[in-house]
């Protein structure tokens, strides 16, 4: 199916909507596995209603043709005539998911993976109970699968009528065509469906001199004849019906529908008399139910906007940009007529405030709550409880809490794998819980919430916890670690982020196969962030991960070496210490250490890691910054600490390419450009490098 | 950029021509397509990069994007001056892979903009002063002189990739 571009632009945008569509209708069905409630069916059917009205519209068929069995058993349950069964909302998932790689095939243009809609299409038609049907093509949309089919989403439209015909009048507002619209296009949808006449109404349109081409003037009478559900007539005009005045009514029928008075027994049209009775009996209540009501929003529609990120990204330079500007104004306040110099500041201080509410408000664009990433596990609980066969409960909270774009859509799978690995290896089998005195449900909790400048996520289970003892061998046998190293608790928890570690007595095609928890902690390490696991024997384990709000900005320690300024991440920084004499050592003649409490930590003197003359090279006279990446700690060797303060982050790639040790650059206040230290890059080259000076010690 | 360009307009473009602008490097004359020409700018203290190859001299704010900025002596293996009040930076718009980036040179001084006709070019002999030849799009005479065009893609392009070999950098 190829569309013309316009069209085409247009599709994208369903797509889309079809996604979140297709995401509500599974979270929706998932909750309905706890309480079958109306106002939930409701949510599920109005996706699904979107998704076959959309694809009807842009001829695809295939999809409006399944969407519309799965309408059709929504709708059933939806007016209690079809019970809600574990099964049916199993079927209804596998469907949900059947339509995800439909549309995705679509948009790809594909071809469709036939037989599974096949499949699916069947056991939809099975619990229906009725035989076996092909797939209903457009125009052949009568029979009684329809019956529960049709549109009772908007409340305002009439429920089935099947009859010789309809009579339409459509007036459109002047800007119809201004908004893409084309009645030229659904006229030819109308025109499939039946006999079709449509008469112009002429009367508004102005003479030739004054006529505007984009303003649409007429308005059309239209009589089409042949049983056509009334819900096909809606779809066409879907898409419009807030921009016109529409009346919709059965051929010899109008006098009756019109002159009906709200909330009286409607006496029935032609051909509904065989019509569900109860839909026939809501269409009363709803009252004459003819000119269209402005289309409904959909619960849980959240009222944002679709901003392309390319945007985003240019309004957060911007502003990062104008804070440049403003720290570079406050630099010359300091040197100019002290007369002018209170009012200056006033305006600057101004500007400050300004610049930062500004710059907080746009970065808030990029924001987006965590549910888009919590939302996925309601399902991935649900499918993976059913295959290990436990009992599991999962709680969300804190789904509102706010981050970076960026970071969400990173952070997703590293979340996938904690909780898989939660319910594989953490929580026990139902007769194993019962057996150690637990509830036979296990619980998962997923909890975001904001601590500092910080987000943090956790996951927790109340399963059996790490097994100590068997980490401590496994990571002796594979010789991570010394064979007489003594560990902390917390330590020997936190060996499971080593590359090579899984302790799964059995691998499983869900985890366990020894890649996966190192994979987890490089993901978030590579966000800026941390990852921490605490666990109790019988009692559970916590995973916490900690990150930074966003990756545009960060919060930095302006460090000075020389005549050089670094930033160095302020979430790398354990803390700043100058020593003394006596706790310095050397090894080795080469390299030094000191002791900073009950550990000696190496000193990298960053004046030769990036070769910079420093005021001093002894690491008695300068400052050591302990920075901490990786689980490695190291002290840095810099001249002075200067300020900590929120540097916009810039790509040093966009025009050079990336450089070992650095993370990227910023502009001062002074308009120069300081290198930001990747902490974790840097610790690595040092300790390289440090062999490299003792190998060709020269 | 502008004055650069409100110069190149005096003189008469024929089909076949190219514009270049000039500058001077060690006594020898050079030329760059001024379409890739982005502005000139003076010479300004730059922001160091480490483990980078000595001709890269660092980085610099260009109303907020980081610049790299190449001194084109050291690239060229040239004997290094002290800068003076001549010595520019030329900003300059190259393809490196399938990416634009804006580097900027560090020459002695601008010198012209010459129209070169494509018939006035003459491709690099093997040996070609002090620069790779691999740098040397073509020759060309102008007024009785010999202007060295550099395809400057392919000389900011190595140079940045130069830089990535861990090697290098060490050395």
């Amino acid at each position: 199916m190829t569309l013309d571009p316009e069209m085409a632009e247009i599709a994208k945008v369903f797509f889309q909507e079809s996604r979140e569509g297709l995401d509500v209708m599974e979270s929706g069905l998932l909750s309905l596995d706890a309480t079958a409630d109306t106002e939930n069916i409701n949510t599920i059917f109005r996706a699904a209603h979107s998704i076959k009205g959309g694809s009807a519209t842009f001829g695809f068929v295939e999809v409006a043709d399944f969407t519309h069995g799965v309408e059709t058993l929504l709708d059933q349950m939806r007016n209690g005539v079809r019970p809600v069964t574990p099964e049916a909302i199993q079927t209804l998932l596998q469907a949900c998911d059947c339509l995800r790689e439909m549309v995705a095939a679509t948009e790809a243009e594909k071809p469709l993976d036939k037989d599974r809609i096949a499949a699916l299409n069947a056991d939809i038609t099975h619990i229906l109970g009725e035989p076996v049907h092909q797939a209903p093509t457009p125009g052949a949309h009568q029979g009684a699968s329809d019956a529960g089919a049709v549109d009772n989403a908007r409340p305002g439209i009439a429920a089935l009528n099947q009859h010789s015909g309809w009579r339409i009048a459509f007036e459109p507002v002047a800007d119809l065509l201004r908004v893409r619209n084309e009645p030229t296009r659904m006229f030819a949808e109308l025109e499939g469906m039946g006999a079709f006449t449509a008469r112009a109404d002429v009367s508004r349109l102005p003479p030739l001199d004054e006529l505007d081409p984009e303003t649409c003037y007429l308005s059309w009478n239209i009589e089409i004849a042949g049983e056509i559900p009334r819900a096909r007539l809606d779809e066409v005009f879907d898409w419009v019906d807030s921009r016109c005045r529409l009346e919709i009514v059965p051929i010899g029928d109008s006098a009756a529908a019109a002159a009906e008075p709200a909330g009286n027994a409607a006496p029935h049209p032609p051909g509904a008399a065989s019509a569900d009775a109860r839909s026939a009996a809501a269409e009363a209540q709803r009252g004459p139910a003819i000119a269209a009501a402005p289309a409904q929003k959909a619960a849980g529609e959240s009222g944002s906007i679709r901003v392309a990120t390319e945007k985003v990204d240019n309004i957060i330079n911007l502003v990062g940009e104008l804070l440049i500007t403003q720290s570079m104004l406050s630099g010359f306040a300091d040197g100019i007529d002290p007369d002018d110099l209170d009012r200056l500041r006033q305006g600057l201080s101004q500007l400050a405030r300004n610049t930062r509410e500004l710059q907080e408000s746009v970065m808030q664009i990029r924001m987006l709550p965590i549910s888009f990433a919590f939302n996925r596990f309601p399902r991935i609980v649900h499918d993976l409880s059913r295959k290990l066969g436990k009992k599991v409960e999962l709680k969300l909270s804190g789904e509102g809490t706010e981050l970076d774009k960026t970071v969400l859509e990173k952070i997703s799978d590293p979340l996938v794998h904690l909780v898989r690995n939660a319910l594989d290896h953490g929580l026990e089998s139902p007769d194993r819980r019962l057996a150690a005195g637990k509830q036979e449900t296990g619980t998962i909790e997923l909890a975001a919430f904001h601590e500092g400048g910080n987000i943090i996520i956790e996951v927790r289970d109340d399963g059996a916890g790490l097994n100590k003892p068997k980490i401590l061998q496994k990571a002796r046998e594979r010789a991570l670690i010394a064979a007489d190293m003594d560990l902390s608790d917390e330590q020997i928890d936190n060996l499971i982020f080593m590359p090579g570690f899984s302790t799964a007595e059995q691998v499983s095609d869900v985890s366990g196969r020894g890649v996966g928890m190192d994979v987890v902690r490089r993901n978030i390490n590579d966000l800026g962030g941390h990852v921490q696991i605490s666990s109790k024997e019988g009692l559970g384990s916590t995973i916490r991960i900690r990150l930074p709000l966003t990756l545009a900005i960060l919060d930095g320690q302006l460090v000075r070496v020389g005549k050089e300024v670094y930033v160095i991440s302020l979430l790398a920084i354990v803390e700043t210490i100058q020593v003394g004499r006596e706790r310095v050592n050397t090894l080795a003649g080469r390299t030094e250490v000191f002791r900073l409490r009950d550990e000696y930590l190496p000193v990298i003197k960053l004046c030769d890691q990036f070769g910079v003359e420093p005021d001093s090279r002894s690491a008695t006279d300068g400052l050591l910054v302990v920075v901490e990446a990786d689980g490695k700690r190291a002290g840095v060797l810099v001249d002075e600490l200067l300020a900590q303060q929120q540097v916009v982050i810039k790509s040093l790639e966009s025009n050079f390419k990336p450089v070992s040790g650095i993370a990227g650059a910023t502009i001062l206040g002074d308009g120069t450009v300081a290198l930001i230290i990747d902490v974790p890059d840097f610790i690595r080259e040092a300790v390289k490098r440090s062999g490299a000076v003792n190998a060709h010690a020269a | 950029m502008s004055t650069a360009k409100a110069a190149a307009a005096d003189k008469s473009a024929t089909e076949t021509s190219e514009q270049y602008l000039t500058f001077m490097l060690a006594g020898e004359e050079y030329g760059v397509d001024i379409l890739r020409v982005q502005e000139i700018k003076g010479w300004d203290k730059v922001t160091r990069i480490p483990h980078t190859p000595d001709y890269v001299l660092g980085v610099i704010n260009l109303r907020g994007a980081v610049v790299p900025i190449l001194d084109l002596r050291r690239r060229f293996g040239l004997e290094t001056i002290v800068f003076g009040p001549t010595t520019v930076v030329i900003v300059v718009r190259v393809m490196s892979g399938l990416t634009e980036r804006t580097v900027g040179m560090v020459v002695d001084a601008v010198s012209e903009v010459y129209n070169v006709d494509a018939a006035d070019t003459k491709p690099p002999p093997d040996v070609c002063g002090s620069v790779d030849t691999v740098f040397v799009k073509a020759l060309a005479t102008v007024e009785e002189k010999m202007l060295i065009l550099l395809d400057i893609d392919r000389l900011i392009g190595n140079s940045i990739a130069d830089g990535l070999a861990p090697g290098v950098a060490a050395a």
